[in-house]
């Protein structure tokens, strides 16, 4: 209902399929089974160890703000032979994503990653063309920004060779077992949101007349952020930041009217439950009923603030204590952030 | 302080079994998956831990090797088992050797009889998370039966828990070990009651500040809105220690958080320096608020809200503020005076 309200509002959106799609490609054991289970069925990264290797493309939609696709090509089919339905694939997709490991030698990847992109290309001039340089938690510091020179250097060499200046192609270090991969595909997303530069400027003017240091629109389920103020991030606040969502969503749980169906009757509460709850069904439950909200006070001085928006969104604020007596006023405008958000998905 | 109280707690087990993770997860803050850097303990690790105004924990952590369990029933033998308030006994429930495991419990156990007559005895079935859920239950029971019937003849009562390092079962069993060892823990639950009725809270919980184990609370409403989950407190601690963690990432420590939830209101404030007090309200006009999901009404309804919430909002904090020097008072007390 939402794509079609969006297609409406700007025409250029129009494809066979509603949704945009993410296509995710790489040679085997690169680790796409490991991000999709991660980033979309909260998996814990040390048990995505024990995934089996995939043999068919899956598909894994998702849906919340906006809807999208994420489809996973197995690593292991021969390209340009098998898949005869990739001009069909590509011209449908918004972005692609590619993933390298790195702890491997990563020389295959990049014949293989050129092949895909010449593909890619050909069947849609406007594919975002996004190279994950992944499982760099195993790098030094030091080594992570060599790789990812390298690898930009051989690849847009490679391009320009072929008289292709015109790719958009971004590089991103990831790892599952910290936050990078959450902020990888945050801009990845972003990309694929006609809303975005709207977004940005309401949280630009959100921030400068709140007294808001900064200000992110973050998805609850999948912790990604949709949009950010202008002003520059860094990854201890975004951290920090969907360390809070885990928090507010967690602690609500405990103490929210279980609105879902009933369905298996819960476990003798003497017997240890395996991990923690939520993490074994999937995604957290998106809280119902009232927009939930928090505040939390830092001994350094700083604020966060989390209030839920429309559609499974929720804005969260980092503040100095001095914007605090004046909250009141602070939530009088982000009342009229809501407004905003809600008539944006409502054009048309 | 000269008045504080000392409690010496003996932390046994073979080694490997988790004594070390355990301890690093409670009272350092170590988060689950920090514990695989950990070592093997050497002799014995000791350390002394403020836990509230005028109680000092200290933790005997006994390395496991048999070696070094040879000399704490020999030569060490007075010096490890005299003046013992609590004896924490970890059994790995993966052990290959549970016989031995059981005997080296009794010998604990002799020695303890001889030495400090009034210790209390907890023991805990520990790695329970590498049990499948369906056993778990039955595996505790047959163990914690052997235990008991072993310890009859000393007279000790045994305490169990089934705990893993994955979950909040950890919590849940230091929380009720340190709980023993507070000795005007009913002064506080009664001021908590008091603090619970005179502001109307659904549920009043006083955490310690640094390990966050709940040391006393108060439900005066088990409304129907509340998951009846009893693991609760135990996970709200995990989840507190959790943010704790991620607040040192921006190198600062989190004061307070209140949280305006879907059906409840939370606030999580400091009450003394050694303790936090949440206290949670329910949503009085909860009723109309999830029913009417129209657009323009909810947003009426949201402004009455979030009046109302204000003004509750500054009462607790007040009354939080007025509660801060009877909680400090009674912290203060000496226990060996009374």
């Amino acid at each position: 209902m939402t794509m079609s309200a969006d297609e409406m509002h700007d025409g250029h959106t129009a494809g066979p399929n509603p949704s945009p799609r993410i296509v995710m490609m790489g040679l085997r054991r690169g680790g796409k089974s490991s991000i999709c289970q991660v980033m979309f069925h909260n998996m814990q990264p040390l048990d995505t160890l024990y995934i089996e290797s995939t043999t068919a493309p899956t598909t894994s939609v998702f849906s919340s703000f906006i809807d999208f696709a994420v489809m996973e090509l197995p690593g292991q089919i021969n390209f340009t032979e098998a898949m005869i339905d990739a001009e069909r694939i590509f011209s449908t997709c918004g972005a692609l994503i590619y993933v390298i490991d790195s702890q491997d030698e990563y020389i295959n990847s990049l014949a293989n990653l050129h092949s895909i992109i010449l593909h890619a290309v050909n069947a849609n001039p406007n594919i975002n063309i996004e190279v994950f340089i992944h499982k760099v938690d195993g790098l030094s510091e030091d080594f992570r920004l060599d790789a990812q020179r390298d690898i930009t250097q051989r690849v847009t060499d490679e391009l320009l060779d072929d008289g292709l200046v015109n790719v958009s192609i971004s590089f991103h270090l990831t790892s599952i077992f910290d936050h990078s991969i959450y902020e990888a595909f945050s801009r990845v997303v972003q990309k694929l949101i006609p809303q975005l530069a709207t977004l940005e400027n309401l949280l630009n003017v959100l921030c400068q007349h709140s007294g808001i240091d900064k200000a992110f629109l973050f998805d609850i389920g999948s912790k990604i952020f949709v949009a950010t103020d202008s002003s520059p991030m860094d990854i201890p606040t975004y951290e920090i930041c969907t360390d809070f969502i885990d928090i507010t969503v967690d602690m609500n749980n405990l103490y929210a009217v279980d609105r879902r169906p009933k369905t298996a009757t819960r476990t003798d509460a003497n017997t240890i439950t395996g991990r923690a709850d939520s993490s074994s069904n999937g995604v957290k439950p998106i809280p119902q009923g009232r927009p939930i909200g928090s505040t939390s006070r830092l001994s350094n001085g700083v604020i966060l603030y989390l209030q839920q928006m429309v559609k499974g969104l929720a804005l969260v604020c980092l503040m100095r204590k001095e914007s605090m007596p004046k909250i009141a006023l602070v939530e009088y405008n982000i009342e009229f952030f809501r407004d905003a958000l809600e008539q944006l998905w409502l054009i048309g | 302080m000269a008045g504080s109280a000392r409690r010496k707690l003996l932390l046994m087990g073979r080694s490997g079994s988790g004594k070390s993770s355990m301890r690093s997860i409670i009272f350092s803050n170590y988060s689950a998956f920090d514990t695989r850097r950990l070592g093997a303990t050497i002799d014995v690790e000791h350390s002394h831990l403020r836990f509230l105004g005028n109680m000092t924990l200290n933790l005997w952590d006994c390395g496991g090797q048999d070696a070094y369990m040879d000399n704490y029933f020999s030569t060490q033998r007075d010096n490890i088992f005299r003046m013992v308030e609590a004896l924490i006994f970890v059994f790995d429930v993966e052990s290959k050797e549970l016989r031995k495991d059981i005997e080296t419990f009794v010998l604990c156990l002799r020695n303890l009889y001889e030495f400090s007559p009034t210790a209390k005895i907890f023991a805990l079935v520990h790695k329970m998370d590498l049990v499948v859920v369906e056993k778990r239950q039955d595996v505790y029971r047959a163990l914690m039966k052997s235990l008991e019937d072993t310890s009859a003849m000393f007279s000790f009562k045994v305490q169990g828990f089934a705990t893993t390092i994955w979950d909040e079962s950890l919590y849940k069993a230091w929380s009720s070990i340190v709980c023993t060892l507070i000795p005007n823990v009913t002064v506080f639950q009664r001021h908590l009651q008091t603090f619970a009725d005179i502001s109307e809270a659904d549920e009043v919980i006083l955490f310690e500040k640094t390990t966050f184990l709940v040391i006393s609370h108060v439900t005066n409403v088990p409304s129907p809105g509340f998951r009846s989950d009893s693991t609760r407190f135990e996970k709200i601690s995990n989840i507190i220690k959790q943010y704790k963690q991620s607040c040192s990432k921006l190198r600062a420590q989190f004061q307070s958080l209140s949280l305006r939830g879907s059906d409840c209101t939370a606030y999580l404030d400091t009450m003394t320096a050694n303790t936090m007090i949440m206290v949670i309200m329910s949503n009085k006009t909860d009723s109309r608020g999830s029913t009417d999901l129209l657009g323009n009404s909810e947003a009426n309804a949201e402004g009455d809200d979030s009046f109302a919430g204000e003004a509750e909002n500054n009462i607790i904090l007040a009354n939080i503020k007025i509660a801060r020097k009877m909680f400090e008072k009674i912290e203060m007390m000496n226990p060996d005076e009374r």
